[in-house]
């Protein structure tokens, strides 16, 4: 890997050739994280990402702080602003004003804004514990691949090739309707939450599975694994505290594009019906309701819509960015 | 070549004993893991009205209190060789490709869903005409003019298509052609392509688009990076070497090494649409078999759902098999191993 040298900040102090010339200045060591955080300074659209990530976070976390100040709570009905015949909001763009920053829901005129609010708490919590599930299981059974080879790793391999090519959405949607209501001690919305945690998560392990598991291939052929090896450890060692470090470039970079595909997946789910069950508001869920109503209240869709779309661009941009700082040969 | 595909073909029919056996375990086995008893499940073939008694018998009948491996015999004997059902007032036997009788309607799966398939087929085959042609013709023009306007611009914007859920821009489409400007059909309706071919496109043109942009955006991507990676080539540079103009070069030696593994992308995308655009179908309101599984998921018919499932993975594993033949004849490399 090639360090590059011209960085605005320090390339005054850090020029080799100067050094070389015994003209003073001093090379400074850089670990590579350093390295990729400078990288990812300069890259403003990752950057960006990055921000709309930590504000959606906080907007979240604190959504019962945001509504009190901005909103009405998410289930109160408004029926005196909605026009009986019309079965909309009174008043233009669909009752958009300072006291309903995104309007209000058809029929029963709840506050879209804070529905919004809410439903990132469902899509973030899901998307961040599934993914949170399938870098667990896809880091083991990748190292495990990759580092034992042989019939393990034909096993492994033929097991994530399987699920790649499965309708996942389909398996998803069968799952989650034929679990009954209450089960694994269960009930509710907890058990959908739990339940749509695994089913999303069991199924996205492939995907960073595959990618460590050709990491490890390489890795294991290095000199330093080499070198413990000579040194008597054992695998466990060496998978711990020689492979697993030199893997979390990768297992950073591809959890952080894994989590938008799960936010997409969870939306689907429940636009589908099969995700957290209403009253409680998720994005998908809006969408649905929106699907039969977007001719009269084109602001009950077009918010929720923009909501998904700005979190998994938000992901995807700092997921690229991600990738392009610590791996530069990745493209 | 022929040892190549007989080994193939085995290879094919054996994921698919696997496909049926998690298809199986899904509909058998998970509940019962969630703590459902063969009672309950036996519930869901007799009415709401049904006592205790009669629940039992039809849980004895169904066989849910045999072993699993039983069961699933039973189950993957009916889908192979057909089925002889004594449910209900009458013996009934159900011919081979046999995924049961609806819950609801007691009609056989099977020939529902050979009624929806030629919607599903329909999308699929439209989307992805266009998908494939839009998404490497801007990965072929954003590669060889990197940098430029029309490179950012097209990667701009599929970076917005892999960013938004289709379901949304269905949804919008919807709003801004169909029902601003009335330009296209609104939806739901579906008209045979033997009935009248204009109508049949007109019907089908948004959903098309819809599903295309989602996909070509990817496939842009892809088709660019690609293309980069060929066009540094040592046998780019023979050829122009060679003195051939600068479109041979890029359309015949460039572009056929990028596309080998876009052809294998686009193999498996067209067999996983085949088994049910579901999201597509729901928001245009298709009776396509991906709405069929979900109207089925909403009314508890598991059937049918299962019937989706089963048929949706036999597309997967085909796609992947015709795949994986055609790359032989592409790259006779690949036989080997």
């Amino acid at each position: 890997m090639t360090v590059p040298l011209d960085l605005p900040d320090s390339a005054r102090r850090a020029k080799p050739e100067a050094g070389l010339a015994g003209m003073g200045g001093t090379i400074q060591g850089r670990s590579l994280g350093q390295i990729a955080w400078l990288r990812l300074r300069r890259d403003r659209v990752a950057l960006a990402g990055g921000l709309v990530i930590l504000v959606l976070v906080l907007v979240a976390i604190f959504a019962p702080l945001v509504v009190r100040l901005l909103g009405h709570p998410p289930t109160e009905f408004h029926e005196d602003l909605i026009d009986p015949s019309l079965q909309v909001a009174r008043g233009p763009r669909g009752g958009i004003s300072w006291d309903f920053l995104f309007g209000l829901e058809p029929v029963n005129g709840r506050d879209l804004f804070s529905r919004v609010v809410y439903g990132a708490r469902i899509s973030l919590l899901i998307a961040f514990l599934a993914t949170l599930l399938s870098m667990a299981i896809g880091t083991t059974m990748g190292i495990v691949a990759g580092y034992f080879g042989g019939w393990i790793d034909t096993v492994i391999s033929r097991l994530m090739d399987l699920f790649l090519a499965f309708p996942l959405l389909l398996f998803a949607i069968a799952l989650v309707g034929v679990i009954p209501d209450h089960g694994f001690g269960l009930s509710g919305n907890t058990l959908r939450v739990a339940m749509l945690v695994v089913i999303i998560g069991f199924f996205g392990w492939p995907y960073i599975g595959r990618i460590i598991r050709g990491q490890t291939l390489s890795l294991r052929e290095r000199e330093f694994v080499d070198a413990a090896r000579s040194l008597g450890a054992r695998s466990p060692y060496i998978i711990v505290r020689e492979l697993l470090p030199n893997l979390v470039a990768p297992i950073l970079v591809y959890t952080t594009l894994l989590i938008p595909t799960n936010v997409l997946f969870e939306a689907a789910l429940s636009f589908l019906g099969v995700g957290v069950q209403p009253p409680t508001p998720t994005w998908g869920g809006m969408l649905s309701e929106a699907s039969r109503l977007y001719t009269i209240a084109p602001n009950f869709m077009i918010f929720p819509g923009l909501a998904i779309f700005v979190t998994v661009l938000a992901f995807n941009l700092l997921g690229d960015g991600l990738r392009d700082a610590l791996d530069p040969r990745a493209r | 070549m022929i040892v190549f595909i007989i080994r193939r073909l085995v290879g094919a029919v054996l994921l698919l004993f696997v496909v049926s056996a998690v298809t199986f375990s899904i509909f058998f086995v998970v509940p019962r893991l969630a703590g459902a008893t063969a009672e309950d499940l036996a519930s869901r073939y007799v009415g709401k009205t049904a006592d205790e008694q009669q629940v039992r018998q039809m849980a004895d009948k169904l066989g849910f209190h045999d072993p699993l491996v039983v069961q699933y015999g039973r189950f993957a004997k009916g889908i192979v060789a057909g089925a002889d059902y004594d449910y209900g007032p009458a013996a009934e036997h159900c011919p081979a490709p046999c995924f049961g009788y609806s819950f609801l309607t007691q009609a056989p799966v099977w020939p529902d869903l050979l009624d929806r398939l030629p919607v599903t087929a329909s999308l699929a085959a439209g989307a992805s005409a266009i998908w494939l042609l839009a998404g490497v013709a801007t990965g072929v023009i954003s590669a060889l003019r990197r940098g430029s306007i029309f490179d950012r611009a097209a990667m701009g914007v599929a970076l917005a298509g892999v960013s938004l859920p289709i379901f949304f821009t269905g949804l919008l489409a919807l709003g801004i052609f169909s029902y601003t400007l009335g330009v296209t059909a609104p939806g739901s309706s579906y008209t045979a392509l033997a009935e009248d071919p204009a109508q049949w496109a007109y019907d089908l043109i948004l959903p098309w688009i819809t599903i295309a942009f989602l996909y070509a955006a990817g496939y842009a991507r892809l088709t660019s990076s690609g293309m980069l990676e060929t066009m540094s080539e040592d046998f780019i540079r023979t050829a122009r070497a060679k003195g051939l103009p600068e479109r041979t070069v890029v359309l015949k030696h460039g572009l056929r090494a990028t596309l080998t593994p876009i052809v294998t992308i686009f193999g498996l995308d067209v067999g996983l649409l085949l088994g049910g655009a579901i999201l597509t179908e729901s928001t245009f309101s298709l009776n396509g078999i991906g709405r069929y599984a979900i109207l089925a998921i909403g009314a508890n018919d598991l059937p049918k759902v299962m019937g989706v499932t089963m048929v949706a993975a036999f597309f997967i594993v085909l796609a992947n098999l015709v795949v994986d033949i055609l790359y032989a004849v592409v790259d006779p490399r690949v036989r080997l191993t």
